[in-house]
C-alpha cells in the first residue's frame, strides 16, 4: 500500500469458536502515528491488540510488520514480538524481579545484551519513568501508578518499534492515571508509534493523530482526534461517546 | 493408682537403640522424595503440555498411580518384578515410594504452573522470550514457590508411608518396632517409641518447609 507502513492490516477476521471477534478490520498505522481505540466494553479492543502481538491468531487476513507480511506458522513470532511492545491493562510484571529486573529481563535474556550494559540502559529508562528511587523495589512494594510506568520501561528497554497499549490507566486510581499518561505523552513526542486502546480523551486529543471507534468487532468510524470527539458521523459513535463523556 | 499392663519406664532405655532404623526411615524418604521429584516434575511438565502423545502417558501414569495402593505398588516392584529382575529390599521401597509420590508431585507441579496467572506468560512472551524462556524464567520460578506449601505436605505423607518398607523386611522404624517388641514382650513401649521418632521426624519437616516458605515469601509478594 503506502510508504513509511509500519502496520498494515488487511481483512482480518478473528472468532472465539463460534463468536466473530474482528469483522473484516483493515487499517494502517505510519512509522511515528500515535492511534488512538476507542469502543464499548467487548467490541474487540484488546484482542485487535493482541492479534497485532501474535498473542492470539486471525483466521483470516494479513498482518504486515514493517512491510512483511507475517505469516503465523512460518515465522519466528517471538522475533517479531521483539519489535512490538505492549503494556497491559494489569501491568503483569514479573513479582519475583525487582522493577529494575523487570527492566533488564528482556534485553539480557532475549537479547543477550551483558548484564552491566542492561542495567545501564535500564537506569536511563528509570529516570525518563521518574522511578530511579524506586530501582530495587519489589512489585508489591510499588503503586499501580509506579507498576504500570515499570511496565512500559520494561517494554521500551527491547527498543521496540511499536508499542502496544491496553487501557493502561484504567484499573489505576483517578490520582494515579496522570503520571502513567504523562509517559506516554512524552513517548509519543519522542516519536514512538503507538497503538493506545483508551478512553482518556485529554490523551487522545494531546497526542493522538487518529482516533478509531471499534464497535461490536468492526471499525465504525475513524478519523482526527477533533473530528471524532466533535461531531462523530456514525450515530454509534454519537451514543457511545455521549456515555463516556 | 491404676495399675497399666505396661512398662512405661523402660522406654528410656530403649529409645537410643531405635536411632539407626529411625535413620534408615529417613533415608528411604529423602530418596524416595528425590526421585519423586524428578519423575513428578517431568510428568508434570509432561501433563502440560498441548500435545496428546506427551501429556497422555502422563496422564496414564497418574491415573494407574494414584488409583492404586501403595502397598500395592511395593509388592509388584519387589515381589511381581523378581522373576525379571530382583530388585533388593532397600531400592524397591526407595523406587516404590518415589513412583508413587512422583504422580502426586506431578500433580502439584501441574496446579502451581497452571495458578501462574496467564499475564506473565503474556508479558514475557511480548518481550520476545520464547515459550521455553518464558517457562523457565517467569513461570516456573514462581510456580515453585507456590507449590512449596503442597510439597511439604507430601513430603510429610512420603515420611510416613515410608513405614510400608517394613513389609519388604527394610530395617526401617516399624520393622525394628515389631521385631523388638515382640522379642522383649514391650510392643506398646516400642510402639510408643515410634511414634515419637515419626512426630520428631514429621516436626522438623514441617519446621523447614514453614522456614522456606517465609524466607521466599519476603521476597515474593503479589503484585
Ligand atoms: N480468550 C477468549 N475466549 C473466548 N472469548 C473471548 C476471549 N477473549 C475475549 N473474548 C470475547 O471476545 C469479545 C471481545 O473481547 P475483547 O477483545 O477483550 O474486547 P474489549 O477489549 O474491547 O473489551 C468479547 O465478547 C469477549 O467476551
Ligand atoms: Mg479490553
Amino acid at each position: 500500500m503506502y510508504k513509511n507502513n509500519i502496520i498494515e492490516i488487511k481483512n482480518l477476521d478473528k472468532y472465539y469458536g463460534k463468536l466473530h471477534v474482528l469483522k473484516n478490520i483493515s487499517f494502517c498505522v505510519k512509522k511515528q502515528e500515535v492511534v488512538v481505540i476507542i469502543g464499548a466494553s467487548g467490541s474487540g479492543k484488546s484482542t485487535l491488540l493482541r492479534c497485532i502481538n501474535f498473542l492470539e491468531f486471525a483466521q483470516k487476513g494479513t498482518i504486515s510488520i514493517d512491510e512483511k507480511i507475517i505469516k503465523t506458522k512460518a515465522t519466528d513470532l517471538h522475533k517479531v514480538r521483539q519489535e512490538v511492545g505492549m503494556v497491559f491493562q494489569h501491568f503483569n510484571l514479573f513479582p519475583h524481579f525487582t522493577a529494575l529486573g523487570n527492566i533488564i529481563e528482556g534485553p539480557v535474556q532475549v537479547k543477550k545484551i551483558s548484564k552491566t550494559k542492561a542495567i545501564l540502559r535500564a537506569e536511563q529508562l528509570l529516570e525518563q519513568i521518574g522511578l530511579v528511587n524506586k530501582r530495587d523495589n519489589y512489585p508489591s512494594a510499588l503503586s499501580g501508578g509506579e507498576k504500570q510506568r515499570v511496565a512500559i520501561a520494561r517494554a521500551l528497554a527491547m527498543d521496540p518499534k511499536i508499542m502496544l497499549f491496553d487501557e493502561p490507566t484504567s484499573s489505576l486510581d483517578p490520582e494515579l492515571v496522570g503520571e502513567v499518561l504523562s509517559v506516554m505523552k512524552d513517548l509519543a513526542k519522542k516519536g514512538m508509534t503507538m497503538i493506545v486502546v483508551t478512553h482518556e480523551m485529554g490523551f487522545a486529543r494531546e497526542v493522538a493523530d487518529r482516533v478509531i471507534y471499534m464497535d461490536e468487532g468492526r471499525i465504525v468510524e475513524e478519523g482526527d482526534p477533533e473530528k471524532i470527539y466533535q461531531s462523530p458521523e456514525n450515530e454509534r459513535t454519537k451514543a457511545f461517546l455521549s456515555q463516556i463523556l | 493408682m491404676i495399675d497399666l499392663p505396661w512398662n512405661f519406664a523402660a522406654i528410656p532405655q530403649y529409645f537410643l537403640r531405635f536411632f539407626p532404623a529411625a535413620l534408615m526411615t529417613l533415608q528411604i524418604t529423602a530418596l524416595g522424595i528425590f526421585v519423586g521429584l524428578g519423575l513428578g516434575f517431568v510428568a508434570g511438565m509432561m501433563r502440560l503440555s498441548t500435545y496428546k502423545l506427551i501429556s497422555l502417558p502422563s496422564h496414564f501414569y497418574i491415573w494407574v498411580i494414584r488409583g492404586t495402593p501403595l502397598l500395592l505398588q511395593l509388592f509388584i516392584i519387589y515381589y511381581g518384578l523378581a522373576v525379571i529382575v530382583s530388585i533388593p529390599r532397600l531400592p524397591a521401597a526407595v523406587i516404590a515410594l518415589g513412583i508413587h509420590n512422583g504422580a502426586y508431585i506431578a500433580e502439584i507441579f501441574r496446579g502451581a504452573v497452571q495458578s501462574i496467572e496467564r499475564g506473565q506468560r503474556e508479558a514475557a512472551l511480548s518481550l520476545g522470550m520464547t515459550s521455553w524462556q518464558s517457562m523457565k524464567r517467569i513461570i516456573l520460578p514462581q510456580a515453585f514457590r507456590r507449590a512449596i506449601p503442597p510439597l511439604g505436605n507430601q513430603f510429610i505423607i512420603a515420611l510416613k508411608d515410608s513405614s510400608l518398607a517394613s513389609t519388604i523386611a527394610v530395617r526401617e522404624l516399624l520393622l525394628r518396632t515389631r521385631q523388638v517388641g515382640s522379642s522383649q514382650f514391650m510392643m506398646m513401649e516400642m510402639l510408643i517409641i515410634a511414634a515419637v521418632y515419626y512426630l520428631m521426624l514429621t516436626s522438623v519437616l514441617t519446621l523447614i518447609t514453614n522456614r522456606i516458605e517465609k524466607n521466599l515469601s519476603k521476597s515474593d509478594r503479589r503484585n
